[in-house]
């Protein structure tokens, strides 16, 4: 409502930025509790909207425990450092005994242990022969540095220091990159005051660290002692820190959860008032929304009990504007239909009060799938996995995975379920089943007869690779198969023959039903939207080219089936070429007419057809012209606007806040508007018309990818079985057995991949494309935008 | 089964989908999904009828005879009545 002030000198702009921060501190409060391992738990009930002062508090308590946990994290960080130094520290001396002890030392025995790379040079004997006081440097390296570090030092000091090497017995974290790395202890015996210098300097570019080496040993066994109680009592000091710091973890696992969707229902609610004005008296709060009329004594219930709850002496109340915007659309629906829904809107949400073809899409749409699809066992398949879904619909960890696409899966577990459903059907009918026919009925097509009457001997049959069945011979053809395609037709090598013309003609049927029945769903259009003059003037107009020309054609199919058979077959008309001639006013000597009188229906049909089209693209526009240049008296416009009534009782009609003067008092059209008008519905209806006639020719030839698909599905199937699973019954020995369970499971998940993923995907999307532009641009407008009611989002995160 | 051409197939889906379109709308019990269901109804047996009433036209008059390799032709002169 006030787009022109900027956001940030939007009134509730602090409220916002103090949740921001508050989520801030949540998300800090987060990385520490993951960083010791522990997983959030789930919100367990639903809390409200805090209210400003509960906000206060939440947002203290959790700086609070912010603080105190940033604090122990770093006792507990340098502790750990302290402790560590100590313990390198302790093992350096205890190292370090061995090479400057005496021959008879306090515990470690004098065979050196296999861990040291050097003998111990300094021989004590040694010791005792030299006059220079001998100085140490002892120390810890990273193991990666130590033959650096020696020949650096050798060729610096050369022959003036003695160093030796041993690895540390248990390995110890780098405080840098926190690995654990088995550290190397040095000890370097020195004499020379500038030696030491240069040793020290270098053991600090090495990054070593040097500890204080006690010459004696009794210094050095008090060290040692002094280190061990140094150790034990800083173990027990980081013991009792770690505790304090699981304690304050314990308690930001209790409260995070339910403060987090506090804190996200308080933000969602500033950002919403932040959209609404002001008063002209600035104490009250104004918004303009959008409401189903059905809802409106909910809604104001709702006010009401909002008013009482937060304790406000003044209560807020609901008031209908008038409003030359056009609404949105709110459809409402159910688990299952939300699906269906979902797909009509993809391709345009419907305008306000028009037709929605989402009820009729809930079968057409999942039929015209199973004609692309047909097989039985491919659609079994798919309807249980959706029955599986669908049964276990309600466990959480099928509703909340993470993986999109099978979400997406789940999401349409109802459309699939149709889908699979279909298949089964049409699987029945095209007798396909994992590409094989099953005889439920006893076929038609009698072979014994044909041989009898052929005399088919065996020595016939050896010469003669293949032999046609003949309809004309009594006997063979019995009559047609009940329930579906014949199963001969599937041993048949000329298969294709008869399927193709089968399935051509069944999918031009099918989409001139298809295309006449959104036709005819525009006449709710009209009828509701109060243009009756549209049902003669266009409705009637488009009925008469369909059916003329295109339901003559499955006139002409279905005439051809019933009267022309085998005894005539020789001279069976060709449908294809009387379509043609029909249009172009010829015939052809060899095509013989299908019906007595054939011509002159055919040439009425075409003259009705071409006459429609001026009564199409000129009736509506000069109807409109004509209404318009006739007095007004008081006519409204075709569509109705908002209503005016006020809703409560003794209260005029407002306006909307922010429309204008002129915007209100504007009504009828003037002149100039007229005749602009004009051009622009003549240029409407003319796009229309071209569109809506050349379209009946090429969406009716669209409708053949019904055929297509489904050849390709059963031809794929063939493959599949012929070329994979038949290889696992060639032998039929034990042997032949073990042989057939990887063919299996070859067949198995080449049919999964191929038939059911890729193949579904793909006549998901035909049928999607048929029913998106062949279907609905006979009567859909789909110009409209939803209604996006305000509520809380679940949480998507963690 | 002797074949009885055209007229007990016909009149045994025509009353079948006749009553899934015609008859089952009358007895869904009332509430908000009445309308849904009583359209899916009428679409599902318009469609299913048409189709199978296709397949079953197509094949009444057929114009020509499958073709049949000879090792089928000696199975199934034998096999299938």
């Amino acid at each position: 409502l006030n787009p022109k002030v900027s956001a940030f000198q939007r009134r509730f702009v602090g409220e916002v930025r103090r949740c921001e921060e508050m989520e801030k501190t949540f998300t800090f409060l987060q990385q520490e509790l993951r960083g010791a391992g522990r997983a959030l738990g789930p919100c367990p009930e639903e809390p409200r909207a805090p209210l400003a002062r509960e906000a206060l508090r939440v947002q203290e308590q959790s700086e609070q425990l912010a603080q105190e946990l940033r604090e122990v994290s770093r006792n507990r960080a340098s502790l750990r450092g302290r402790l560590r130094e100590l313990r390198q520290y302790l093992h350096v001396l205890r190292e370090g005994q061995r090479f400057t002890s005496l021959p008879a030392p306090l515990g470690s025995p004098p065979r050196a242990r296999a861990l040291s790379d050097r003998e111990p040079i300094l021989d004590p004997s040694l010791h005792q022969h030299l006059d220079r006081k001998i100085n140490f440097v002892a120390g810890v390296i990273h193991p990666w540095r130590v033959s650096a570090f020696e020949r650096l030092l050798w060729r610096a000091c050369r022959g003036y220091l003695v160093a030796s090497f041993v690895e540390m017995p248990e390995p110890m974290e780098d405080p840098a990159t926190g690995e654990t790395i088995t550290w190397v202890i040095f000890l370097i015996s020195y004499w020379g005051e500038q030696i030491g210098q240069k040793i020290r300097k270098i053991s600090d570019c090495f990054h070593c660290h040097v500890y204080p080496y006690p010459e004696s040993e009794a210094s050095r066994a008090d060290t040692m002692n002094g280190l061990h109680s140094q150790i034990q009592d800083l173990s027990v000091v980081l013991e009792e820190t770690e505790q304090y710091l699981a304690q304050v973890l314990d308690k930001v696992v209790l409260a995070l959860p339910t403060w987090r969707v506090q804190v996200q229902k308080m933000k969602a609610i500033y950002l919403v008032l932040n959209q609404c004005s002001f008063d002209v008296t600035e104490k009250c709060l104004i918004a303009e929304v959008w409401c189903p009329v059905r809802d409106l004594t909910q809604v104001q219930e709702a006010l009401r009990q909002g008013s009482y709850k937060s304790g406000s002496s003044v209560e807020c109340f609901v008031q209908r504007i008038p409003t030359s915007e056009s609404p949105p659309t709110l459809i409402r629906t159910n688990k299952f239909t939300a699906g269906f829904q979902s797909i009509v809107d993809a391709y345009g949400v419907a305008s306000y009060q028009e037709v929605n073809p989402a009820p009729y899409a809930i079968i057409t749409f999942p039929f015209i799938f199973a004609i692309m699809f047909g097989d039985v066992g491919h659609g079994l398949l798919m309807f249980l996995f959706a029955l599986w879904m669908v049964l276990c619909e309600n466990s959480p960890s099928l509703r909340q995975a993470s993986n999109e696409i099978w979400q997406t899966f789940f999401e349409g577990r109802y459309l699939i379920l149709l889908m699979g459903a279909f298949s089964i059907y049409t699987g029945f009918i095209y007798n396909e089943c994992f590409s094989k026919a099953t005889v439920i009925f006893p076929s038609a097509w009698s072979v014994a007869t044909m041989a009898n009457h052929s005399s088919w001997s065996s020595a016939y049959l050896a010469t003669h690779p293949s032999l046609t069945l003949d309809p004309n011979v009594t006997g063979v053809f019995r009559g047609p198969y009940p329930f579906g395609i014949d199963p001969i037709w599937s041993l048949a090598t000329n298969h294709l023959n008869f399927l193709n013309s089968f399935k051509m003609k069944m999918s031009v049927v099918l989409g001139i039903v298809h295309m006449g029945f959104g036709v005819l769903l525009g006449v709710f259009n009209h009828v509701h939207f109060r243009q009756r003059h549209r049902l003669v003037l266009e409705f009637l107009p488009e009925m008469v080219f369909l059916l003329a020309l295109f339901g003559y054609l499955v006139f002409l199919i279905f005439y051809k089936w019933i009267k022309f058979s085998a005894a005539d077959s020789r001279l069976a008309p060709s449908i294809l070429i009387h379509f043609i001639d029909m249009f172009l006013f010829t015939s052809n000597a060899g095509n013989l007419p299908l019906y007595r009188g054939q011509v002159p229906v055919q040439t009425v049909l075409v003259v009705l057809a071409l006459a429609s089209v001026p009564v199409l693209l000129l009736g509506t526009p000069l109807y409109l012209r004509c209404r318009r240049r006739a007095p007004r008296t008081g006519h409204h416009g075709p569509v109705a606007t908002g209503d005016q009534e006020p809703l409560l009782e003794g209260q005029e009609a407002g306006n909307s806040v922010n429309a204008t003067k002129e915007d209100v008092e504007s009504g009828g059209h003037s002149p100039e508007a007229e005749h602009l008008d004009f051009a622009e519905i003549f240029m409407h209806q003319a796009i229309h018309t071209i569109e809506y006639c050349l379209g009946c020719v090429s969406n009716t030839a669209s409708y053949l990818r019904l055929w297509a698909l489904s050849l390709a599905h059963a031809q794929l199937s063939e493959v599949l079985w012929t070329m994979v699973m038949r290889n696992g019954f060639v032998r039929l020995s034990y042997a032949g057995g073990v042989v057939l369970v990887p063919v299996f499971a070859a067949f198995a998940v080449l049919t999964v991949a191929i038939l059911l993923v890729m193949e579904g995907l793909s006549a998901f999307l035909h049928a999607l494309r048929l029913h998106w532009v062949e279907f609905q641009n006979k009567f859909y407008v789909g110009a409209g935008y939803k209604l996006c009611p305000f509520a809380f989002a679940p949480d998507a995160g963690e | 089964m002797a074949y009885g051409g055209l007229t007990v197939p016909i009149i045994v889906m025509s009353v079948f989908w006749g009553v899934v379109g015609g008859v089952l709308p009358w007895l869904v019990p009332k509430g908000p999904n009445r309308g849904v269901i009583n359209t899916m109804l009428v679409t599902c047996a318009v469609c299913c009828y048409l189709f199978w009433l296709i397949a079953i036209l197509a094949q009444l008059n057929p114009l020509f005879g499958p073709q049949l390799s000879n090792e089928t032709i000696w199975y199934l002169r034998y096999d299938w009545p």
